[in-house]
Parts: structure tokens; sequence; C-alpha cells
């Protein structure tokens, strides 16, 4: 009896910890795929148009990313909640309490993150990098992909940045998700669930598993860069 | 090039991945019925549903997915039509609930009852009084001289709405705004409870939560009970598949079907926390179940036991 309830424990935090893992990964690699190229086309800055008009759609866009990088995961949570609720627009896709619906949630949070960090460290070397290799006979292509290389570790920040922020939330997932035991519970809305029911130990394992999965995470993700910047 | 081709790859494994999860989740889950249950926090912070759906589960080829929230929010998820059942404990929701068609074939499942439970040296006297009502009109003269505190759900759960149609009865609707002994808490059974523990407050909790707790709550023992306002009868009500034919109704009657089943019912008998019976059945005790507000009782028990799943 006794083997059997440990080994469900166990289970269930291994089950807890892979869709944690599972979820923030996915909706990073999705907001990755969505925030690099974006992130990098605003870096460049290579707005046509009269000087002010230029300088004053730079000024709102980076204002709006900015803002968004603060996006409040409760906001966002209800907001994908309403869409996705059997009454709301997206209602007909079944997609509510899902993993799929919080990989969604996380996925907004995450590309104003990927795309404003990304914009700032192609924005910082563009510069210099663009003339150097155009004045070395480089074509403008060339100076493009030169420049994201040189940008690389930003770019690795922006990843590192955004997959912390979707690990440790909890107030979207919670709403979008549902926090249904051995389907939609993470790592974060376990700590909640626990907590409330007076599991401070369990509480605590599942906290000191997350710090830890989010160390082991950000080390790797560390020493590539760190390797990158060697080079 | 030997980098970027390294990067592309590193990304299209992960892609792969993902796809490949992705599938699979949607296969595991084609072969099992998914039923959706939003209920009170107090049958699952109790544990009764963790007891109840993995042996539900082992005998049907489905799966229940449990939203555990407050009965107003329960009945509201149900609206949305984002829930196939609910069990719930909040009459005067119920009805609302099914007098407006969103529900169907509203039954009595079970019931326990609410206490009134406070700091042990009860600093407003209401210890062993048999009115409820009573007891709150002192904890309200006492809140007022600012000697003691109260804190209330207030998250539109069967507890509030019981707890606001009392400080009704005495003309009143106490609120955190003007009355500073009135907490509203916002929040679920087992965090008030935790949280009257530490201030030394007084509150109304239902006594399946209260007993689960108890060896947590050591400044707070029972003060008030066995008042007939306090009985506490929850309910299971089927969302209206006409009005929602995308639901799993059939998922929903067979769970239904089972929690009254007379194996359902023995199995909530006796689930015991701390050797006290937690929910006492009432689904095939049709004079029971009468006074405690379910009129049609015997008319939805024959109406679920006639139905094939």
């Amino acid at each position: 009896m006794n083997v059997v309830f440990e080994n469900t424990f166990w289970m269930e935090i291994l089950n807890i910890t892979f869709l944690s893992l599972r979820v923030s990964g996915t909706a990073v690699l999705i907001g990755s795929l969505i925030g690099i190229p974006i992130g990098t086309v605003l870096g460049f800055r290579r707005f046509k148009g009269k000087r002010t008009l230029m300088r004053f759609v730079d000024i709102m866009l980076k204002s709006i990313i900015n803002t968004f990088m603060g996006l409040p995961p409760v906001a966002v949570g209800l907001a994908v909640y309403l869409l996705l609720t059997a009454s709301g627009v997206l209602g007909w896709l079944g997609l509510l309490y899902t993993p799929t619906a919080m990989i969604i949630t996380q996925v907004i949070m995450a590309v104003p993150i990927i795309i404003g960090v990304t914009m700032s460290a192609v924005g910082s070397v563009e510069k210099a990098v663009r003339e150097r290799a155009l004045s070395l006979g480089a074509t403008e292509a060339q100076a493009a992909w030169l420049i994201l290389r040189e940008a690389r570790m930003g770019v690795l920040t922006s990843i590192i940045v955004a997959f912390g922020a979707a690990i440790s939330e909890v107030g979207g997932i919670m709403i979008t998700g549902g926090n249904i035991r051995w389907w939609t519970r993470t790592l974060t809305t376990a700590i909640v669930v626990e907590t409330e029911l007076g599991n401070f130990a369990m509480a605590i394992t599942l906290g000191a598993i997350l710090l830890s999965t989010a160390f082991i995470i950000n080390l790797a993700l560390t020493i590539v860069q760190l390797k990158g910047a060697g080079r | 090039m030997k980098k970027p081709s390294k990067i592309l790859t590193t990304i299209l494994i992960l892609v792969i991945a993902v796809i490949g999860s992705l599938l699979y989740e949607q296969y595991g889950n084609s072969q099992k019925s998914i039923i959706v249950l939003a209920t009170t926090t107090s049958t699952y912070d109790s544990g009764l549903l963790d007891y109840l759906t993995p042996i539900f589960e082992s005998k049907y080829p489905a799966k229940v997915h449990v939203i555990s929230v407050g009965t107003g929010q329960a009945i509201e998820t149900a609206k949305r039509g984002d829930a196939d059942l609910v069990l719930v404990h909040s009459r005067q929701l119920e009805l609302e609930f099914v007098n407006s068609a969103y529900g169907v074939h509203r039954i009595g499942v079970m019931y326990n009852d609410f206490t009134i439970i406070g700091p042990t040296d009860d600093p407003a006297g209401i210890n062993g009084l048999k009115n409820a009502t009573e007891a709150f009109r002192r904890i309200m003269e006492e809140g007022v001289k600012g000697r003691i505190l109260f804190i209330s759900r207030a998250d539109k759960s069967g507890t509030h709405t019981l707890e606001l149609s009392i400080w009704g009865k005495l003309g009143m609707t106490p609120s955190n705004k003007t009355q500073t002994w009135y907490l509203e808490a916002g929040a679920g059974m087992g965090t008030v409870l935790r949280m009257a523990n530490e201030k030394k407050a007084y509150t109304l909790t239902d006594r399946a939560t209260w007993t689960s707790f108890k060896k947590q709550l050591t400044n707070l023992r029972i003060l008030v009970e066995d008042d007939a306002v306090l009985l506490n009868p929850y309910a299971i009500i089927l969302v209206n598949p006409e009005k929602y034919p995308r639901r799993n109704y059939k998922g929903a009657l067979t769970l239904a079907k089972w929690i009254i089943s007379e194996e359902g019912q023995n199995l909530i008998e006796n689930y015991k926390k701390e050797g006290e019976t937690l929910f006492k059945p009432i689904a095939r005790n049709i004079e029971l179940a009468r006074t405690l507000g379910f009129p049609e009782q015997e008319k939805e028990l024959a109406w679920y036991d006639a139905q094939k799943t």
C-alpha cells in the first residue's frame, strides 16, 4: 500500500514537472519563431519616410512593445479565456482547459519579451557592424546576417528571460488551464493548490523542483551563451 | 556555414518533438471520453473527488476533469458551455440555473452541515447557541466594538450565499468597505480557514472542509452547530443537451448515474477523514431529500435509473 502511494506521489510530481516544461518550452519555442524575426526587423530601424514621422513610428512601436513586455499574466489569461470559452469567438475549437490553451497564453506573454530584448540587442550592434561590413564590400543581406550573428547573445538572453517568465507564471495558466489534476496542473498551479490544502511539505517540494528546473535550464543556456561569447 | 545548419537542426528537432507530443496527446484523448465536472472547493478540498474519480475511471472508459471553484463560478462555467455537469450546493443558484433552462435534472446527492467556528476563547460568547442568526448578531455587535473579526469567503460560493442570507435575516449586507471587522477574502474554504486561524477570527464553514483541516487549525473550534439553517445539501445538475449540443452529455449522465447509484452512494458514506464521515448520501433516501429541498427527488431518481448509458 505504502509503495503504491509513494509511486503515485512521485508519478504525479513527474507528471506535473513534465507538463510545466512542455507548456513553457513549447510556448517559448513558438514565441521565438515569431518574436526573433520581428525583433530583428524592428532592431534594424529602416523605416522609410520623413524623418520626424519615422522617429514617431519608431518611438511608438518601442513603447508599445515595452508595455507588452510587462503584460500582466492574469490579464492575458482572462483574454485567452474569453476567447476560448465555449461561448467565445474560438469556442468551437474546444481548447479551454487544455495544455494547448496554456501554451497559447504563454506564447502571448513570451512574444513581446523576445521581440523587445532581441530588438535592443540587434539595435545595439546594428550601426557599427553594418558600416564595417558594407565598407568591406558586403551586400545588404550579408550585412544583415552578420548583425544577427553579432547580436546572438542578446537573442539568447531574450529566450532565457521569456522562459523564466513562462515557467514561473501562474495566474494566466490557472484561468485557461483550469488546474485539472493529471492534466493541466503545473508546478506553479500545484503549489497554489497544495498551499490551499495545507500540504506545505508537498508545496515546498514542488517549489524546490521549480527552482532547480529553472536553474538547470538557465545553466545550460548560460553555458551556451558564454561559449558563444568566447568565440 | 557550419553554425546555422546546427541551429536549424536543433530547431527542427524541437519542432518535431512539440508536434509529436501534441499528436500523441490528441491520440491519447480520442480513446477516452472526457467529462468536465465543475464543482465547489469543498468537495475537492475535502478530498472526496480525488477519492471517487479514480474508482469511476477504472470502471468506465472515461476521464473526469475536475474544475474546482466556488458554486457561483461553477454554475457560471457551465452556463458558458465549458462544463458537462455541476456538483454544487446553493439552492437559490441551482434553481436559477435550472429555471433558466441551462441545467436539467437536478438531483440531491449528499449533505452535511455548516458550522460557525471561531477562536477557542470565543470573545463573542456564541458557544453552544443553536441559532445561527443569533450567533451572527452577536458577532456583528462585538465586531462593531472592534473586539473580533469575521472572515467572509466573498467568492459567490455556496458557503458565501448562505452566509449572506443569514446576514440578510438581520437586515444587513456587511462589507469590508464600511465595516472593519468584516474581511472579504475572495478565496476557497481551505484558505479562509487558515486565515481565520492566523487572525483568530470567526467564519462559517462546511463540516467536510473543517474536518479535513482541523488538525492544522489549533486556534479554532466549532462554536455553533445543529441549526436547520445550517444544513448543506449538494446537488448534481446536467447541462442542457439542447442548449449545449457539443458538450459530453452522455459522459455527464454516466458519471451522475454512477454517483447516485448504490455503489457511488456507499462510497460517499464510507469516505472518512479523522474517523468522521464527511458527506451523508441522500440520493436514494427520498424522504430526507425532500426535507432538504429536493421535492422532485423521486421523479428524478426514477428518470436517472431509467437512462441507459
